[in-house]
């Protein structure tokens, strides 16, 4: 299993190869195009993720120690967004995903990319993800 | 004659800008509109060479200060042909004039089941504040509701507005539908049953010519930033004799008269509205937006915005699965959309990658949203600085986010 810095690295490396902003939101939109749909039962009230301009749900499961995400958005962008910090997150310990520095955000401009309105959205994802790493510590 | 569009756009320092690079397309207006460069130099100026607080100095400054700023409030009553200088208070904009008018009016005349009518295309600032007031004194809150091309229709305005209607507030142009309601038939109808009227033109005083006492509307509100001037202004008016009988809001600054331990007694009109110091430097240059819109001609501006309007939905409309919301009859310069299978945050964030700025979402109308089952839509929404070729870069873009996002 990949570490969480190997998998950033290998996005950064991904998203260099993409000069333009109108190429890297089209490898953003299939990427979100491929990200495995959340369960129907798991799209809830609870389980939204408030701050986005779209509607965003994050379910996480905890199975043999490591925190697994599941994540889905009305909007294709976004879920080409959630779908990077799940690829990056999801199959870790919880531990290793709470202790995470997410580095890759700003080194493939996206945040720069996004604004405030946006980027609070971001903000919200990441800090949901952190706080199950945070809780299922405790498992 | 007709506008010179290269001109006023010259005059908009801001369009010559670029965004992510590319020539910056600004169609948010309906959120806020560019600064000419007569607005941005008067804010400067004053605060370069005649900055100082008004109404209180006995020195050179402050009575500059206060001429500026009284001028304004000539300018603004001649403008919307209001009969007194005194009925034209300025506020932070419309969401605080709604509010003022809620806390004084609100408080004082709407007791418990009485009942207040709004229109379910308001934004949400002239919902809330009615809400809480609703919550506070147990009265209610009734909607005219939505009709499927974006109007209301006057049959359901007479049903709904009564004589337990103590106040109708309705919004003169839709922010996310760009329907211009029938407000003359609206005031005759809640003066029939004696109910006061607000009228909400936020949308509508950069639009076309607004006449307070042609209309003979109870208040008025709009916000300064909408009318090409500063943020942080904007004006309550209301009928001198309602005014009067409303207590004030906020207390402290210009709205008192003399004040002892034993009691305080306030201020008159209109400074019994405009506690502590206001926006001095903006309201001077909300004049000088007025005199621009007024220099220009808001006539020919509604003229060539119509005319924009026209082509922009004929373009629009001949876009493969581009569904448009609110196609009332009688409408201002705003066009909501939404491409079909696709989200509007999509297409927004896309096109901004293009430099084209449009608004998406449910525009702070949530309830007109509810009304067509949809989760926002994207909105162009046009100035009179805006051209044809503006709209051609749209459907350009569109086309491509479309293709990006099928």
């Amino acid at each position: 299993m990949q570490s969480i810095n190997d998998i950033q690295d290998e996005i950064i490396e991904d998203f260099s190869m993409y000069d333009d902003w109108n190429d890297k939101y089209e490898y953003l939109i299939e990427f979100g195009k491929s990200l495995p749909l959340i369960d129907e039962q798991y799209k809830t009230e609870e389980n939204r993720i408030h701050g986005c301009q779209s509607r965003v749900w994050l379910h996480a499961e905890l199975k043999e120690y490591k925190l697994y995400f599941f994540a889905d958005s009305d909007a294709i962008i976004t879920k080409g967004i959630v779908g990077l910090l799940v690829k990056v997150l999801s199959g870790h310990t919880p531990k290793e995903i709470a202790e995470s520095e997410l580095y890759f955000i700003e080194k493939i401009g996206l945040k720069e990319h996004l604004s405030p309105t946006r980027a609070n959205g971001l903000v919200s994802m990441i800090k949901k993800m952190k706080t199950y790493g945070i809780a299922f510590q405790a498992h | 004659m007709s506008l010179n569009i290269a001109q006023i756009r010259a005059d908009f320092p801001i369009l010559q800008e670029k965004i992510r690079g590319k020539q910056l397309v600004y169609l948010d207006n309906g959120a806020s509109t560019q600064k000419p460069h007569a607005v941005i130099e008067a804010e400067k100026y004053y605060y370069e060479h005649q900055y100082a607080n008004i109404h209180r100095g006995v020195h050179y400054l402050s009575q500059i200060g206060t001429d500026l700023y009284e001028n304004v409030r000539k300018q603004i009553r001649q403008f919307i042909n209001a009969k007194h200088d005194h009925e034209i208070i300025f506020t932070k904009g419309t969401t605080n004039a709604i509010n003022l008018v809620a806390y004084t009016f609100g408080r004082k005349f709407i007791n418990e089941g009485d009942e207040i009518v709004v229109t379910e295309m308001e934004h949400h600032s002239n919902i809330v504040p009615w809400q809480m007031l609703c919550e506070e004194k147990k009265c209610v809150l009734k909607f005219i509701p939505l009709q499927e091309d974006g109007s209301i229709s006057l049959e359901d305005a007479e049903r709904l507005i009564t004589s337990k209607t103590k106040l109708v507030s309705v919004v003169y142009v839709s922010n996310a539908l760009g329907t211009i309601n029938p407000i003359p038939e609206l005031i005759a109808i809640a003066h029939k049953n004696g109910a006061k009227i607000l009228v909400d033109a936020a949308q509508a005083i950069q639009h076309f010519t607004i006449d307070v006492r042609a209309l003979d509307a109870d208040f008025l509100v709009f916000s300064g930033h909408k009318i090409y001037g500063p943020t942080g202004t904007g004006v309550l008016y209301g009928k001198e004799e309602i005014l009067n009988e409303m207590p004030p809001y906020e207390g402290g600054g210009d709205m008192i008269k003399s004040v002892s331990f034993k009691g305080t007694t306030y201020n008159d009109l209109p400074f019994k509205f405009e506690a502590g110091t206001p926006n001095i430097a903006g309201c001077i240059a909300l004049g000088t937006a007025v005199k621009y819109v007024q220099d220009t001609g808001i006539e020919y501006i509604r003229a060539y915005e119509t005319e924009l309007l026209q082509y922009a939905t004929e373009q629009l409309s001949q876009i493969e699965g581009l569904k448009l919301y609110g196609t009332a009859k009688h409408k201002s310069s705003v066009i909501s959309f939404l491409m079909e299978g696709i989200y509007p945050y999509d297409v927004g964030v896309l096109l901004d990658n293009m430099g084209i700025a449009i608004r998406t979402g449910h525009h702070c109308a949530q309830p007109v949203m509810d009304h067509y089952g949809i989760p926002g839509t994207c909105r162009a929404s046009f100035a009179f600085y805006n051209t044809k070729e503006e709209v051609y870069v749209l459907i350009e873009g569109i086309l491509k986010a479309k293709k990006m996002l099928s």
